[in-house]
């Protein structure tokens, strides 16, 4: 760099350290370099810092993947193959099929919670549905208390799906004693009087399953379990159009 | 092999990088998963003809620059008991370049010539994709790439001798 102007910007020597220069401008930044030992100083302390870094860092990208790290991708994990069930529930439905549920047998626990849930929750509908002063222990005017009281006394998050684009306005819900323990109900009402309800308990070991459906009487049903807790809707629906209700709330709970 | 186990396959490399970034472990990991949760949220919008890396890195810049922006001032000292969880030097290279010498070094670089500096340097991005991740463009990763490196070697040659230099 005796004489003249640089023939080679600082950022170019950046550039040839870190291989981003085509392979004839390279060759010539070398050369060039050989004649100004400055500059082939930076490019040699650019390349230090870059093995420095490399090598005190490095071994991060070795450690095991922590759990927590780990389980932030595979809580997910259930949910294309819940898709794919869903659909295929949706296919069965459509062609009047015969089967009364579907997904995955669940062994032991699972299928208890299964049970429990499918009768506890057609119970508790027809108690509380036909009820016209208290149909519900706290009114959808202070939503936000039903849901925090409910999530505290069920210690998972509750959630009360928002039913209108599918005709269904949250009257109010209440807190249930399940066998297992506290329970939740939501009640919904569209314009003409017609009830649902979701009923919520705890899933205490976790594990989900797809939809799986019940009818009794008139009444039908689609419930499914989802880590901490364990869901059904419940109302005096075809299956059809319950399924559009249970894909809604679904998706709502998923988001 | 499914989607999820290509984001899996991407966790070491996020670490590593967060962890350079933060100069500590537990918030590295936390603007990890942070960036995991995005991702998944996310999912739907990632275009399978991209790089997944990148895309993931797209992310964890979004997420470092707003946090710290949150933040408003970065803590000028550097955290000791933070560096406990830092890996150890390896042992024949850099002979004279502590690992602490070179995460306070980092860290007084602004967060932009840092994140440009380790993803070129230490990632291994292109200058191209890097100019993705931080969506600036080209020349703009190249300034601060340059400055980046020459306060981080000036930083190193200070102070008591030419660290720099004794590696070799």
């Amino acid at each position: 760099m005796s004489t003249g102007e640089r023939e080679v910007s600082r950022d170019e020597i950046h550039a040839f350290s870190d291989g981003e220069l085509s392979a004839e401008r390279a060759a010539a930044v070398e050369l060039w370099l050989r004649e100004n030992p400055d500059e082939q100083r930076l490019a040699d302390d650019i390349q230090r810092i870059n093995e420095a870094l490399r090598s005190f860092f490095g071994p991060v990208a070795n450690e095991p993947i922590p759990v927590r790290l780990r389980d932030t991708v595979q809580r997910r994990r259930g949910r294309p193959r819940l898709w794919l069930r869903l659909a295929a529930a949706l296919l069965l439905v459509l062609a009047g099929g015969l089967a009364g549920w579907f997904g995955r047998d669940l062994a032991g626990h699972g299928e208890r919670v299964i049970q429990a849930l499918a009768s506890e929750s057609f119970s508790a509908h027809k108690v509380f549905v036909v009820e016209v002063r208290h149909p519900v222990e706290v009114a959808a005017a202070q939503e936000q208390h039903l849901v925090r009281w409910l999530t505290k006394r069920l210690g998972a998050e509750v959630r009360a799906p928002d039913l209108r684009s599918v005709g269904y306005a949250l009257v109010g819900g209440r807190l249930l004693s399940a066998d297992a323990g506290p329970a939740a109900q939501f009640m919904y009402e569209t314009r003409e009087g017609r009830r649902l309800t979701l009923y919520v308990r705890q899933n205490a070991e976790g594990g989900e399953t797809a939809f799986r459906f019940k009818a009794a009487g008139s009444l039908s049903g689609f419930y499914w379990l989802e880590g901490p807790l364990a869901y059904a809707i419940v109302a005096e629906l075809p299956r059809e159009e319950l399924l559009t209700v249970a894909t809604q709330i679904y998706n709502q709970l998923e988001e | 092999m499914s989607d999820l186990d290509l984001i899996v396959d991407v966790i070491p490399s996020l670490r590593r990088y967060a962890r350079a970034l933060t100069g500590r472990a537990d918030e590295a990991d936390d603007l990890v998963q942070d960036c995991l949760e995005r991702a998944m949220s996310r999912w739907q919008l990632w275009q399978r003809d991209r790089e997944l890396r990148p895309w993931m890195f797209t992310i964890m810049h979004n997420l470092f620059i707003s946090g710290r922006r949150r933040a408003a001032r970065r803590p000028v000292e550097i955290d000791i008991d933070g560096n406990e969880d830092l890996p150890g030097v390896a042992p024949n290279q850099m002979a004279g370049l502590e690992m602490a010498e070179l995460s306070a070094a980092l860290d007084k670089l602004s967060d932009e010539q840092r994140e440009v500096v380790l993803l070129v340097g230490l990632e291994g991005f292109t200058y191209a994709e890097v100019a993705e991740i931080a969506q600036v463009p080209i020349g703009t990763v190249m300034s601060r790439l340059s400055r980046g490196r020459e306060r981080l070697r000036v930083l190193l040659a200070g102070g008591g001798g030419p660290a720099l230099r004794r590696g070799k």
